[in-house]
């Protein structure tokens, strides 16, 4: 197993000084930091559950915080976080099931999984009113 | 001497340390969660402007009350699996993964038991 040549210090795999960039790795590296993004954001669901719990001073004090700028941020990245890790979650399903692994088809659904959470992020916003003069 | 068949020695071990278990808990919650965080996503956006009386009597409804248990229970299950490969990749002193491993799983627990007594506490108090 391990011969004398192989103790000096050999570059890593993947090599990635001679990688060129792709939209599939970002797509790969972005579904580990949404996934845990929503994770953090499991914090807020618990915070806010037990706000209504607790009754209508603690809610409003929670609704505050979440309507603050820096909340309504949280909240936005929440939604995009939400949205492209669905997409992409299906999408590695789909790889799971069989489907999906070529080249060519790797790079069609990763577009049209940031394509879809950029949206379903604006759709979502739109109808909870928060895009003044067109809310529906 | 080996006591066990070749079969009993390869459950368990597999690139997750806890095999094929770990991984179909992973796909299975990914499935449930879907139709589950889209309802969720929806009904967060009902309730944007809501006051206090109309969120409780949202979240006390049997149906809503019981979604909100199951998803509860699966987004807190994938977490918990997904933070562990999380940390086997990026952790490899054997101490801090483990502590960090116990961290997760007793952190999962108890945030995803706080969640549901909650639900729970609004639910039946009338
Ligand atoms: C909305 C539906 C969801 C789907 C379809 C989904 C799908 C998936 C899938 C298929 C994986 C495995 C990826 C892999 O094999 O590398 C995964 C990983 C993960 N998910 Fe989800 N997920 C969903 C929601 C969530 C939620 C709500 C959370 C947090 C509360 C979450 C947290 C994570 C984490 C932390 C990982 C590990 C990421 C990694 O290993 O790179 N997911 N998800």
């Amino acid at each position: 197993m391990s011969s004398p040549e192989a103790s000096h210090e050999r570059p890593l795999s993947p090599h990635l000084q001679i990688y060129r960039w792709q939209i599939t790795n970002t797509l790969s590296i972005v579904h580990r930091l949404t996934g845990f993004a929503l994770s953090a954001g499991t914090l807020l669901l618990v915070y806010w559950l037990i706000a209504v719990a607790t009754g209508p001073g603690r809610f409003a004090y929670a609704q505050a915080l979440i309507t603050s700028w820096p909340g309504q941020l949280l909240m936005l990245g929440w939604t995009f976080s939400l949205f492209y890790h669905l997409g992409n979650g299906i999408r590695h399903l789909s790889w799971d099931a069989g489907w999906g692994f070529e080249l060519k088809t790797l790079r069609a659904t990763g577009w049209l999984v940031v394509l879809f959470s950029l949206i379903m992020t604006g759709v979502c916003w739109w109808l909870a009113g928060a895009i003044p003069g067109i809310a529906p | 001497m080996k006591f066990r068949t070749p079969l009993s020695h390869a459950r368990g071990l597999g690139s997750a340390k806890e095999g094929t278990g770990h991984w179909w808990a992973q796909r299975l919650t990914a499935i449930a969660l879907v139709p589950l965080m889209l309802w969720f996503a929806w009904s967060i956006i009902g309730l944007t402007s809501a006051d206090y009386a109309t969120v409780h009597a949202w979240i006390a409804q049997p149906t809503n009350a019981g979604v909100l248990l199951i998803l509860i229970y699966a987004a807190f299950y994938h977490s918990m699996l997904g933070l562990q490969v999380i940390i086997e990749d990026y952790v490899h002193v054997r101490w801090m993964e483990l502590m960090l491993m116990i961290l997760v799983r007793f952190a999962s627990i108890i945030l995803g038991v706080a969640a549901a007594l909650a639900v729970v506490l609004i639910a039946t108090e009338s």
